[in-house]
């Protein structure tokens, strides 16, 4: 991937050196149970928060942090209809030429394909404007085929199961 | 007639030596090997008549069978090269040479003939250089020729480490064997596929490494070669690069690094500045911090410079603009590598030290934001914590002390400032300071409690500051007790007794929270063994207040202050002086309380059972328990004595309050509120040291087993089967443990038949089964299975509740016993997957919960489910219930 044009040449330097170190974010706690989630007889819609909840503790490919961490990923960019069956969410890479910006995103569409119900549309993308090749690497996270045929390249799917597993 | 007799001995010898030589060559075997070497040794021959036995097979024409005989030579002469004549050393290395130019199968042999032959004391000047050009010249050829074997290379790289560390004089070759194995660095290799050597690209980059680094004598060359490929485009010859230079300088003194410093320097400056990689940083640092501690350790000449204040002053120079720029781009950078060079040795660490500290104090000022301060602080901490790896003799001589005032100023604006993160690094610089020996005063310190006593009191929204400020507390109560005991533990007793007056409790949620606040305060600073003397009367006396008081005590309260007592007894741990008190004055307290509210009391029922109820007595139990585990046997004996008779004989002298209105008989089946109290003799019970003798341990077993089937309280009933289990699992083999094991299945068979006590019956069946399981016991495996068949006939009973009960059940011995649990596999994952659909919630989470320990049995059993799962998992998915969907989540993932 070679880098969009020389918008960025200017801010080169500190957005490496901002990746060796990058800033990092506190994580939230769990999330608190409600008496209406102990009621058997209320039905709790799936929302941005449950979502989050889903991909916040994704390890990172490159740092021994998470996804939450590093702000790479955050509530506020998670958009859900439980009664649409959609989800979108916008993942912000931490330096504008990262190179596991699809990896990133495929771990994420990959945690949510085994843990939403089938009926979910899911949309994966790059929060605009954050990544010098956005276009190129929303449209392969899009791409079903594509998508499909990365988790039927074992070395892939094991990069990527390394990224969903737990915290010890 | 003598004469003929002493050729035929020596004749003989000779004799042997050809069979042994004929067994190794044709024979192929290892032994005779061995066998020459030490007839060597022994002088039953030369190593000239083994080179004549070998003879023929040297000249013969399949090189399968020379490598074999010269394999045997060079065996032989790794063990005997102490022997050899400088002659002999001579003739044999010319051999040797020309046996370089032979078939690639003899070479490996023949490599490790030079090798023997490199580490005798006969070796001739001038001789090595010839003998390593011969080498590398061919085996270079061979690379070239792509025979791509590495195994040569390592064996010709460790004769020149062999030939270097023997401190060879190389006289004039120094440069030229340089050169040969120079030509190496830095190394690419890439093992094929499937190497049959096993042979990593590190192997061969470490034993370069080895070889460039193992001598001073090098430095001229070597240097240069590394500022080269510093500055080369390819990551990995920048690591090799900065690694190398790193083990450079464990034998390099100023003298060799003298002209090349300001390269050095430059090449790694521009590193640390530029890299995208974090490893390139890394090792840039480290090989800074490495050329710092030669320049630091290096002795001198009388008449020589010391170059380390010179090299200091450049990195200062380089680096100190940065600090100050206001956009703060590279102050990390910069930062990095003043602590590189500061971290090496002392007198760098005063240097720097006294240079950056006024410009980041003045920095600080100049910032007004709270994220800028907060670098600046964080920065500083840096510096900070690096003093503590040098100890100053002279206070005079620590650089902190005359910035110590500007300090403390700095970090307590960092304390009072709205930002929270900044108050974290504030927490951790105090901290550091505070772990300066002799830096802070006693009215600093005043100062530094006051704010940490304020912190310790922080609500909801800055939960993880008031965290740190206790840790700082714990932490620096154990340095300085005195400044604690005086200025904090009293304030903090007076907050609690507010909490007691039930004036003071009319503002409710507000107050309860400082409450809580104060209580994890004062286990927090249980740090010091005097400190624990005065926390722990203050808390049992809270405990006391609040049982006696005659306001509305909830449960959380009490047991708020019984986490706040584990803490302190998990604290005392360290010092088993401090533990054997906490033990001491706390169990018997603890004990005292329970008892006196189990007392039939009219007048003070509702206030007193707070006490009694469940939760509360699981964490008096757990407080008991901790104060007990750690106990030296022979104290565990003593405290034994006591409490055992408390519970069979009602003695209650121990107690410090001992004079109750009725005795305390918790066997007797009366007292079903005393009964209750058995959970604390169980904590106690089960957390002994295994050797300690139990009084009347028969009398308490029998006690425990006729209350375990017990069934009006089934709390108590089940603390009982856990205490006798324990001890079952505590007691030595023979005919008294096999008694008590067939009365413990005799009352569950009883119990299960009965109908009302099924439950009791069965929670005891448990819990001896786990014991068994525990020490192995051959009637584990018989219990489990009876277990198991029970389970798994309650999973089909339609009531939810013993559903629910089996679940929890199951998924602890899905944890614990995989292996007899995966001869049901196909029975629990129907019943768990039906149960995943159930109408009532909580049995929906507690099969889910089951699935996902199903995943603890070995992967082969698995299998043949594993897509069947996957699939009948996705309908919990989309569950109606939050917290059905999350154990869904977890447990379909991991399958």
């Amino acid at each position: 991937m070679v880098g969009g044009g020389g918008g960025s040449g200017g801010s080169g330097r500190g957005g490496l050196l901002e990746n060796a170190n990058p800033l990092i974010y506190e994580r939230s706690g769990e999330r608190p149970v409600t008496a209406g989630e102990e009621d058997e007889q209320v039905p709790d819609s799936i929302d941005a928060r449950e979502i989050f909840d889903l991909i916040r503790s994704i390890n990172d490919p490159e740092h021994p942090l998470t996804l939450e961490e590093l702000n790479v990923v955050e509530q506020v960019r998670i958009q859900v209809s439980d009664p649409e069956s959609t989800v979108a969410v916008a993942f912000t890479p931490t330096i504008p030429h990262c190179s596991m910006a699809t990896l990133i995103g495929l771990s994420i569409k990959v945690k949510l394909l085994r843990s939403l119900p089938q009926r979910f549309k899911m949309d994966v993308h790059i929060t605009p404007g954050t990544h010098a090749s956005e276009h190129a690497v929303n449209k392969q996270l899009a791409d079903k085929e594509r998508v499909a045929a990365a988790l039927e390249n074992t070395h892939l799917l094991e990069v990527v199961n390394q990224c969903l597993s737990a915290r010890s | 007639m003598a004469a003929a007799t002493a050729l035929e001995e020596a004749a003989a010898p000779v004799g042997a030596l050809c069979g042994l030589v004929q067994d190794f060559v044709m024979g192929q075997q290892e032994g005779p090997a061995d066998q020459v070497a030490a007839d060597v040794k022994s002088g039953g021959y030369t190593v000239l008549q083994v080179v004549e036995a070998l003879g023929s097979s040297l000249e013969n024409p399949e090189p399968r069978t020379r490598a074999r005989g010269i394999q045997l030579l060079s065996q032989v002469l790794l063990q005997c090269h102490s022997l050899l004549l400088e002659k002999e050393v001579v003739h044999l290395i010319l051999f040797y040479e020309n046996r370089l130019k032979d078939h690639h199968l003899v070479i490996p042999s023949v490599l490790q003939g030079l090798r023997a032959l490199s580490m005798s004391v006969a070796l001739p000047p001038g001789l090595a250089v010839s003998v390593l050009k011969a080498i590398f010249q061919e085996i270079h050829v061979q690379v070239m020729d792509g025979e791509k074997d590495p195994r040569n290379l390592l064996v010709a790289f460790r004769i020149v480490h062999d030939l270097i560390s023997k401190d060879y004089s190389l006289g004039p070759f120094v440069e030229e064997l340089f050169e040969v194995t120079s030509c190496y660095f830095p190394i690419d290799f890439t093992p094929p596929p499937n190497d049959p050597y096993g042979i990593q690209r590190d192997d061969l980059i470490l034993s370069l490494r080895a070889v460039l680094a193992s001598t001073p004598r090098f430095a001229e060359f070597l240097l240069p070669l590394l500022i080269e490929k510093v500055d080369s485009e390819i990551l990995s010859a920048k690591l090799d690069s900065l690694q190398t230079l790193n083990a450079c300088c464990a034998v390099y003194g100023q003298k060799e690094l003298k002209d090349f410093l300001p390269s050095l320097w430059a090449s790694i400056r521009r590193e640390v500045f530029q890299t995208a990689s974090e490893r390139v940083e890394a090792e840039g640092l480290a090989a800074l911090h490495s050329l710092t501690a030669c320049l630091s350790c290096s002795v001198l000449r009388a008449d020589a410079e010391d170059l380390l204040d010179s090299f200091l002053s450049t990195i200062l120079q380089d680096c100190r603009h940065h600090l100050c720029e206001p956009d703060m781009k590279l102050v990390w950078p910069s930062a990095k590598l003043l602590q590189a060079a500061a971290g090496a040795s002392a007198r760098a660490c005063e240097h720097i030290t006294r240079n950056v500290l006024p410009l980041l104090l003045e920095q600080f000022h100049k910032h007004s934001q709270s994220n800028q301060r907060r670098t600046i602080l964080e920065m500083l901490l840096g510096f900070l914590k690096l003093q503590q790896k040098w100890n100053y003799e002279e206070k005079d001589e620590r650089p902190l002390t005359s910035f110590k005032d500007q300090l403390c100023s700095l970090v307590f604006m960092a304390l009072t400032d709205p930002s929270t993160q900044l108050q974290l690094v504030g927490i951790r610089t105090l901290t550091v300071l505070g772990s300066q020996p002799d830096l802070l005063s006693s009215g600093d310190l005043e100062l530094a409690v006051g704010h940490l006593y304020r912190l310790s009191f922080l609500e909801e929204d800055s939960q993880s500051c008031r965290v740190a400020a206790l840790e700082a507390s714990g932490t620096l109560t154990t340095l300085y007790p005195g400044a604690f005991s005086s200025h904090l533990l009293p304030k903090l007793a007076k907050e609690l007794h507010k909490g007691e007056s039930d004036v003071a409790r009319e503002d409710g949620l507000m107050k309860s929270s400082r409450h809580f606040y104060c209580l994890q305060a004062l286990s927090a600073i249980s740090t010091h063994p005097s400190i624990v003397r005065e926390t722990l009367p203050v808390l049992l006396q809270h405990l006391c207040q609040a049982n006696k008081g005659n306001m509305v005590t909830e449960p959380s309260e009490i047991t708020a202050i019984c986490q706040s007592l584990q803490q302190v007894a998990e604290k005392c741990q360290q010092d088993p002086e401090s533990y054997w008190y906490f033990h001491e004055t706390a169990v018997p307290c603890l004990f005292g309380l329970a008892v006196q509210a189990s007392m039939p009391e009219k007048e003070s029922s509702v206030l007193r059972r707070v006490l009694l109820e469940d939760e509360v007595l699981a964490a008096l139990a757990s407080v008991i328990g901790t104060a007990t585990t750690h106990l030296s046997p022979e104290l565990a004996a003593q405290s034994v004595m006591c409490i055992v008779p408390l519970f069979l004989d009602g003695n209650t002298s121990f107690l410090p309050e001992n004079s109750f209105p009725s005795r305390f008989q918790p066997f007797q089946s009366c007292s079903s509120t005393q009964r209750r109290l058995v959970a604390l003799l169980t904590a106690f019970v089960c957390s002994l040291p295994r050797n300690v003798e139990i009084p009347q341990l028969n009398r308490l077993m029998r006690e425990l087993l006729e209350q375990s089937c017990c069934h009006s309280c089934p709390f108590s009933s089940t603390a009982a089967a856990k205490c006798f289990a324990g001890l079952l699992n505590k007691h030595p083999p023979g005919q008294q443990l096999d008694e008590f094991l067939q009365l413990a299945m005799d009352t569950v068979e009883t119990g299960l038949a009965s109908g009302s006590s099924r439950n009791q019956a069965f929670a005891l069946l448990l819990w001896v089964t786990k014991a068994l399981v525990l020490r192995y016991h051959p009637l584990s495996t018989c219990l489990t299975t009876r277990l198991l068949s029970l389970l798994l006939e309650a999973l089909s009973c339609p009531d939810s509740v013993v559903q629910l009960s089996t679940l929890s059940c199951l998924q602890p011995l899905l944890l614990e016993a995989p292996q007899i649990m995966s001869l049901h596999v196909d029975t629990l994952v129907t019943k768990f997957l039906t149960l995943s659909s159930s109408p009532s919630m909580a049995v929906r989470i507690a099969a889910l919960q089951c699935m996902h320990a199903l995943t603890r049995l070995p992967t082969p059993v698995l299998l043949p489910y594993k897509s069947q799962v996957i699939r009948a998992l996705a309908k919990p998915l989309d569950d109606k219930k939050r917290l059905v969907r999350k154990e869904a989540v977890s447990a379909r993932g991991e399958w």
